[in-house]
């Protein structure tokens, strides 16, 4: 079948963009976050200035994550089809059961891996949960940030949540998120893996270069 | 600093009935200037506050509800004819359980005098949490419950001061189980006007703030969405802490008694609650200015936030205990649990798929 393959452009660069800077802010925040919850380096001189840095890099990192969240989000609605907004909401009758024999297939229960070119309907769903728990990490992280940061945008971006929720609170599922977060990413490389290992479509290359290869199975083209 | 002429005239002219009492123009200045520099006002209001304070006499009273009186210990612990005696002599205090000298009948009438006589016209502080189950039972004074009595007095105020937590927003007698119904005085009587100034015990400097921008400019101060006044509760107290350089750094103290806890280094890993707390308490302190909790080398419990025994605890840890799982369990142990068998799964997920067949099923 190898020789009857064709290329699909399905991830255009603002997709492979933002997904690679999503890694690098995920990391960057994960290791100067759990710094922040958990010293664990202890600095041996005054001069030092451990913490600060920890937390100028968090912050920073907080920016570039909300700014490529707000491109992915632009091109859910500016990208091809494979980016839209729609694969997150995979509820028609048709996509339930693409959804279901993605399930079965990762659970063994099945042999036949959802030939899809885009998202299946398993990951789309996924994605959606990611998206919201990236929303929860933005809006916690900057509620946690406007405390000593009066201003507006701030207020906008996450102050309103203080007063709902109560500062511990807020840190505490902001710290568990993180770790949900660091689970799906696991999940998220290994079964990356696993379906390209199946499928032989080119998935894992794809988040390099964009392209995918078609087997003819495929039900989105 | 530098008055007119005419300021300063003004100020002798308002000292003459402190004088009379034992407060030295030097101790009323002192004052003036201490109050102005809390309120965060300019030099030239120190006049102002000077007349303003010595001109009227308001009346006042005190209740106190669910409370242990820590409120009043605070007011009256001052060592120095400072706030305290200088407050007490500018106000008309008519009715404060724990230091008047009436009893039963007649304290309760000097209390139904003011409410009756000054409707509208005098200020009350209130201590304690006010009980709204069971028809507010659970605190009764002469024969009425504590939610009658700050509807009615409360109610026909000028103005209410909350002093401590328990008054501002229900505090230790609210906390989860809440078995009285505990509520603060601005839940339990939503239409009088009420400030909050929590804190267990409150600052006394605050309170003697509050009533010195009520006498100087008429009003209350500007307060946030909690009901508190910015000029006591504007500033986080990591942010003024005066051991937030050893936070930046990196220098924590990792057990009591350490040599990092000799050293004075932060409180963070501790449990210490100053990132969550908004309170000038590491700029006044306590007790006329001689120490505070972190400068006695013990963590902020977050004492003036609303929920503090609920939403605070476990005191001596950095994050609140995980719902649902044992109490000893933190975020870290469930977050690194959690990834731990998100590996596991996956490692299983990798043998079965070793041990299945390759190919696919048509």
């Amino acid at each position: 079948m190898a020789n009857e393959r064709n290329r699909v452009y399905a991830w255009e660069f603002p997709i492979r963009f933002t997904h690679w800077i999503n890694v690098i802010c995920i990391v960057a925040l994960s290791v100067t976050g759990f710094y922040v919850g958990n010293p664990f380096m202890y600095a041996v001189s005054s001069k030092q200035y451990i913490m600060g840095w920890m937390r100028l890099i968090h912050f920073i990192a907080a920016y570039a994550f909300l700014m490529s969240m707000i491109i992915r989000i632009y091109w859910a609605f500016m990208g091809n089809k494979y980016a839209c907004y729609t694969v997150w909401f995979p509820f028609s009758g048709k996509k339930l059961g693409e959804f279901f024999d993605a399930l079965k297939f990762y659970l063994f229960l099945s042999k036949k891996p959802p030939y899809t070119v885009g998202h299946h309907a398993l990951a789309g769903f996924t994605y959606l949960i990611v998206y919201l728990l990236f929303v929860f990490e933005i809006v916690s992280g900057f509620a946690l940030y406007s405390v000593n940061h009066k201003g507006a945008i701030w207020q906008a971006l996450g102050g309103w949540l203080v007063g709902i929720m109560a500062l511990p609170i807020i840190r505490l599922y902001h710290d568990l998120v993180m770790y949900v977060l660091i689970a799906f990413t696991l999940i998220h490389v290994y079964f990356s893996w696993y379906s390209d290992s199946r499928e032989k479509n080119g998935l894992m290359l794809s988040i390099f270069n964009g392209y995918k290869f078609i087997t003819g199975k495929e039900s989105d083209i | 600093m530098n008055f007119s002429d005419d300021a300063l005239h003004k100020i002798a002219e308002s000292m003459e009935p402190l004088s009379q009492k034992g407060v030295s123009r030097r101790d009323f200045m002192k004052f003036c200037a201490t109050m102005a520099a809390i309120l965060a006002l300019p030099a030239s209001f120190i006049p102002k506050i000077a007349e303003a304070i010595s001109g009227k006499k308001p009346y006042l009273v005190w209740l106190e509800f669910q409370d242990c009186a820590g409120n009043t210990e605070a007011l009256l612990r001052a060592t120095k004819p400072t706030a305290a005696k200088i407050i007490l002599d500018i106000l008309s205090v008519d009715y404060h359980e724990t230091i008047m000298a009436p009893a039963g009948h007649q304290a309760e009438k000097s209390l139904m005098d003011v409410v009756k006589n000054q409707k509208g016209n005098y200020l009350v502080v209130v201590e304690g949490s006010i009980p709204m189950k069971d028809g507010g039972v659970y605190c009764c004074i002469s024969g009425k419950s504590a939610v009658d009595i700050a509807k009615e007095v409360c109610g026909n105020a000028l103005a209410t001061i909350a002093v401590g937590t328990c008054a501002a927003y229900g505090g230790i007698p609210a906390a989860n189980p809440n078995p009285t119904g505990a509520v603060g005085v601005k839940e339990a009587v939503p239409n009088a006007t009420v400030i909050n100034l929590p804190g267990c015990p409150v600052n006394v400097e605050n309170i003697t703030a509050c009533v010195v921008h009520f006498l100087t400019f008429g009003s209350l101060p500007n307060t946030d969405k909690f009901g508190r006044p910015y000029f006591a509760y504007g500033k986080r107290i990591h942010d003024n802490c005066e051991r937030r350089a050893h936070f930046d750094a990196g220098q924590f103290v990792r057990q009591w008694g350490d040599e990092a806890h000799r050293q004075g280094w932060c409180l963070y890993e501790m449990g210490c609650k100053g990132p969550e707390t908004f309170k000038n308490c590491p700029t006044v302190k306590y007790n006329e200015g001689t120490s505070w909790p972190v400068q006695a080398g013990h963590g902020c419990i977050g004492c003036a936030e609303p929920n503090f025994w609920d939403t605070m605890t476990p005191f001596y840890r950095r994050l609140p205990s995980v719902p649902g799982v044992s109490i000893e369990t933190t975020a870290d142990k469930v977050g690194a649990g959690l990834v731990a068998a998100t590996a596991a799964g996956i490692l299983i997920h990798g043998i079965g798929r070793a041990l299945s067949p390759k190919k696919e099923e048509e």
